[in-house]
């Protein structure tokens, strides 16, 4: 059975490339019972999405 | 309102001096940008010296659709990539040697693939309130600055400027299976990094 360290390395890869079948549902089944890992995978996603705004919304002091 | 009795011209000038204003408020955003990527001051201050420059000549050429600001900075990627290709041409471009081992992802875990009590995540809160506050990007910046020089620039490239893994493994001369597992590692530390910062921030 696939543990965190396995689902962190996929939550990371599906951010640059498609996941086969076999590992979304292994990701799946895996996030489904961890509770930490859930929060992982949002929090890839949420950096995912605020890069795409760097710059944008982001103020720096001056 | 528009005022009648000004002309075109003074419409135009009254724009351009608002545009020059804005640009030299957003600089140091764009420099601190320029240097995440280039890791050189010099080399960063050139680039947005030429993206401001760019930006002014082409000014007539900012159609408005998008907002000005992500319109400059679309330039100053450019002259990033520019800057980062002509290098690699050069031969000047600094090969990619993988400097970190797996050890990074290893502290993370225990032995049997779960998550380390120092390291197991915690919840962030709202995501659309992450993003949106001025503490987090504070300490995105902070945790981006500390890490390895090669992983910022990987994930920078990726993540940042867009770049598929492909275009990256080309300019940095890497394997795709490499380029992966280095951002895996860099989503790992940012992700470390972000909660401790985050969460220390907020309950001081």
């Amino acid at each position: 059975m696939m543990m965190c360290k396995e689902a962190s390395r996929l939550m990371s890869l599906k951010h640059e490339r498609s996941l086969t079948f076999q590992e979304r549902m292994s990701l799946r089944f895996h996030l489904s019972m961890c509770g930490a890992c859930r929060q992982c995978d949002r929090q890839f996603r949420l950096l995912h999405e605020a890069c795409r705004g760097y710059g944008i919304d982001h103020e720096v002091d001056p | 309102m528009e005022d009648p009795a000004a002309s075109g011209g003074d419409r135009l000038a009254k724009q351009r001096s608002i545009r020059l204003e804005r640009l030299s408020s957003i600089r140091p955003k764009l420099v601190s940008f320029a240097r995440m990527h280039l890791r050189d001051n010099a080399m960063a201050e050139d680039a947005v010296q030429e993206a401001l420059m760019a930006a002014i000549e082409k000014d007539a050429t900012f159609a408005g659709r998008s907002g000005y600001d992500t319109w400059v900075f679309g330039i100053l990627k450019y002259k990033i990539l520019d800057i980062m290709r002509y290098q690699k041409r050069q031969g000047r471009l600094q090969p990619l040697d993988d400097e970190e081992s797996d050890e990074v992802i290893d502290r993370q875990f225990r032995k049997n693939g779960r998550w380390e009590a120092h390291s197991r995540p915690a919840s962030w809160g709202d995501p659309d309130a992450v993003i949106e506050s001025q503490h987090f990007w504070r300490v995105f910046d902070a945790c981006m600055i500390a890490l390895p020089e090669n992983t910022a620039r990987v994930f920078s490239l990726r993540e940042l400027m867009g770049l598929s893994t492909e275009e990256i493994c080309g300019l940095l001369e890497i394997r795709e299976s490499n380029c992966w597992v280095i951002l895996h590692r860099a989503r790992l530390r940012l992700r470390q990094c972000i909660e401790k910062g985050w969460l220390e921030g907020e309950t001081a």
